[in-house]
């Protein structure tokens, strides 16, 4: 049963880390402008002209 | 000046004519030694917009940051150097683009705090919920669990729900402790009381080592409910996005006369009483104000409703909303900008307000009916378990079981769904609620009261094609294109684009003159051109040694208003037109939609009556208006609908605002927030009859944890089927239609 205890402690830290790592993404502005996000990877600009 | 006719090649509608572009240096901010500047930008839709924006803004010299947010529509520039912010503006218009410099004071409407912190919450409810539910699948399902076990996964579900929840509950906490504080009901009081028993419950029973634990069912409350509220957020700020981008494209600055007769642009919010303005041809008044020098025309349809232009002189005052069309003037302003309107307007608008605030919406309604009932239900289970021989902890356990199945959710997601669905698709459709509780008005008016000018009608005169010869036309376009007057410019739309007469003189309120092809003409009033007749919608031109020939005019209607009137009509709606325009006109417009119920010569006041005597006799009424002398009697109506191109005042004080040149807008609209209604009234139906099977079962005793998951997972899963309905029906709709 420990094992079980374990295992489960170990899954609640892990979304903990998947947590931080959405709050993160939140905090620098990743979800601002999703249709921009969207066109953007489209863009070629890092060619030297 | 500053006046770009913005015609954009991308498809997007060219800018209003009469409208003009402010001058952007106003708007320029200081930031760490570079110059700012947001614009907002229309007609921007994809990744080669973006690339072509910012890379013509990136060669301007000195430009040090471009960049453009396709969701929102803002642009921020940064620059050093003497680059003039119009040289901004000027690249992005010349694209095909309009820009406008937003005023940096107002609040940006990229993704908002309180939007943020929901998608948090509910981020935390998603995890904690899946969380949660790991430990019960295994309670649930596993029937030869060790009481042991059972209590370890109780302790942990704990663990996980009890922060998570308490955490991402904070909105409904606050809203219903503000609420229970003004001794009054909202639906996040049930809600509250609901989540935060199940968590007591649950704890109680973890400690005491018992068997039903309800953590899944507060976390996944939460979960459902935030799901809703977040999307509700996130629509509501593009559409107000929206509706900015609009007001951006019609926003004014001013030139501000300085001691030293220094001009300098001004926002118009800072102007003050006092100021002295230099209002140049083609601008439009940003304040009330009071003309000091110079002599002109106005402009003034979105003040009175009135086509044709008045005379203006010194010593008049004239309304914001004023276009002066002639000649520069200078004015003295005479009110700051929030206050400029006439003060009885400012009245009427005041006591619209105040009864729009007096509406109670059906989900408010719903609560008041639903809170004492579940309540006394759950009071009834806890007294009839303790007759029935129940020990305390038993009957409490039953009456918290009643308060948690009953479940708030498909209650508390019944009205805000639809509205979240309705207004999307309103959205889609250009249309932007400004209230939440907009629909449910718009969905039970019996009358229709149009505006003519703007409203019915696009606000431009158009030639009527008669009365004279094609070369006659050739000829005095020439002529007309010199002027900004609407007439002369219905002329040159009429004539196509030509060569401009030379040696053109505009003399104001009278007419131009030049020469035309080596032989003087004019084109102006009867008596300036020195033709017999009266003036009217009609201007005169006479080349030298020719009978003078009359150019009539007509104001063009939305190009689908005939339509849109059937339409109304066959939806069970009567419809009016109360104009602030003369008779002749007014029955002209109305016999061409087919309205043969018409008012003219409305003043402000006599609109505002008209709309009190109609809803005295037991009407409920939708105004639909663009102009200052509508604002009243849209604030009054029951519900309100205003065109993209309608003047500050009014589009505030409407439920909705509409864009593009259609006028089947109005019935769609109606037809949405028709169908919105049946909808909420469909799930409210459901909730009930889900409560009359739930609240039994909760009083017997049979409410497991799994039985409350399953239920209230799916009673909220067909609310919300049921909501999407309404997007659903849009595109078969659109099937028949093409």
């Amino acid at each position: 049963m420990n094992v079980v205890i374990f295992m489960i402690l170990g899954a609640v830290v892990l979304a903990l880390v998947g947590l931080a790592a959405f709050i993160w993404s939140l905090r620098s502005g990743q979800y601002d402008d999703p249709a921009g996000a969207a066109a953007r990877v489209l863009l070629d600009n890092d060619r030297p002209d | 000046m500053t006046a770009v006719a913005s015609g954009c090649p991308s498809g997007i509608a060219p800018a209003a004519p009469g409208v003009i572009l402010q001058d952007p240096s106003a708007f320029v901010t200081e930031v760490k030694g570079r110059r700012a500047l947001d614009l907002m930008i229309r007609g921007a839709s994809c990744a080669g917009c973006i690339s072509r924006i910012e890379t013509a803004l990136l060669r301007l010299s000195g430009m040090q940051l471009a960049r453009l947010n396709l969701s929102t529509g803002r642009m921020r520039a940064e620059w050093t150097g003497s680059l003039a912010a119009r040289q901004v503006v000027e690249a992005i218009v010349k694209l095909g683009y309009g820009a406008a410099a937003v005023d940096p004071g107002q609040a940006d409407v990229a993704i908002s705090r309180p939007e943020k912190s929901l998608l948090l919450a509910l981020t935390v409810a998603g995890i904690a919920t899946a969380g949660v539910m790991l430990m019960s699948e295994a309670l649930w399902f596993g029937t030869d669990l060790p009481a042991e076990a059972r209590t370890q996964l109780h302790w942990l579900s704990a663990l996980i729900s009890v922060p998570a929840t308490l955490f991402s509950g904070r909105t409904f906490f606050q809203s219903a402790w503000a609420a229970i504080r003004r001794r009054q009901l909202n639906m996040d009081v049930p809600i509250s009381l609901a989540v935060l028993m199940a968590l007591t419950l649950s704890l109680h029973a973890t400690i005491t080592g018992g068997a039903h634990a309800y953590f899944d069912a507060a976390v996944m409350l939460l979960l459902f409910l935030l799901v809703g509220r977040y999307l509700d957020a996130r629509l509501r700020r593009q559409a107000y996005a929206a509706a900015n981008a609009l007001a951006a494209m019609q926003t004014t600055s001013a030139t501000r006369l300085g001691a030293r007769g220094v001009a300098e642009a001004v926002r118009a919010a800072e102007i003050r009483p006092g100021d002295r303005l230099l209002i140049a041809a083609g601008e439009r008044l940003p304040v009330d104000a009071q003309v000091m020098i110079g002599e002109s025309e106005a402009d003034l349809r979105l003040v009175t409703g009135e086509v044709e232009p008045a005379r203006t002189f010194p010593g008049q005052t004239l309304h914001a909303g004023a276009v002066n069309l002639a000649a520069p003037i200078e004015v003295l302003a005479l009110a700051p900008a929030s206050q400029s309107l006439m003060a009885d307007i400012a009245r009427l608008l005041e006591a619209g307000e105040q009864k729009k605030s007096s509406y109670r919406r059906i989900a408010d309604k719903a609560v008041a009916v639903y809170v004492p009932q579940v309540h006394a239900m759950a009071a009834l289970g806890f007294v009839g378990w303790l007759i029935a021989g129940a020990s305390l902890p038993q009957a409490v356990f039953i009456a918290v079981t009643v308060l948690i199945i009953t479940c708030p959710c498909a209650i508390a997601l019944a009205a805000p769904l639809v509205q979240i669905v309705a207004a999307g698709r309103l959205f889609r459709e250009g249309a932007y609620l400004a209230s939440g509780d907009a629909l449910e008005r718009i969905a039970t008016v019996t009358h229709v009261i149009l505006d003519k000018t703007g409203t019915l009608t696009l606000g431009d005169p158009v030639l009527l094609q008669t009365g004279f010869t094609p070369d006659q036309l050739a000829a005095a376009a020439q002529l007309a294109r010199a002027s900004r007057h609407p007439f002369s410019r219905a002329i040159a739309q009429a004539a196509g684009p030509g060569t401009v007469a030379q040696g053109v003189e505009e003399r104001s309120g009278s007419g131009v003159s030049g020469l035309v092809d080596g032989r003087s003409g004019m084109l102006g009033r009867a008596e300036f051109v020195g033709a017999k007749g009266v003036d009217g919608s009609h201007l005169w031109f006479a080349l030298e040694g020719t009978e003078p020939v009359m150019f009539q005019f007509e104001d063009r209607l939305r190009p689908d208003a005939r339509a849109a009137v059937d339409q109304l009509r066959r939806m069970g709606l009567s419809v009016e037109l109360l104009s602030g325009d003369s008779p002749e006109r007014v029955a002209r417009a109305g016999a061409a939609a087919g309205i043969t119920d018409w008012r003219a010569s409305a003043t402000p006041q006599f609109k505002a009556q008209r709309l009190q005597d109609l809803e005295a006799a037991g009407a409920k009424v939708l105004m639909v208006g663009d102009g200052l002398n509508d604002a009243a009697a849209l604030a009054m109506a029951h519900a309100s609908l205003a065109p993209g191109g309608a003047v500050d005042v009014s589009r505030l004080a409407s439920d909705c605002v509409f864009s593009g040149e259609s006028l089947g807008s109005v019935p769609r609209i109606v037809a949405i927030a028709r169908k919105a209604r049946a909808r909420i009234r469909e799930n409210f139906a459901f909730a009930t009859i889900y409560n009359l099977v739930a609240i039994p079962i909760a009083l017997l005793g049979w409410a497991t944890p799994m039985v409350a998951a399953i239920a209230m997972s799916s009673s909220s899963a067909i609310v919300t089927l049921n909501a999407l309905r309404l997007a659903a029906a849009s595109k078969r709709e659109k099937g028949v239609s093409a």
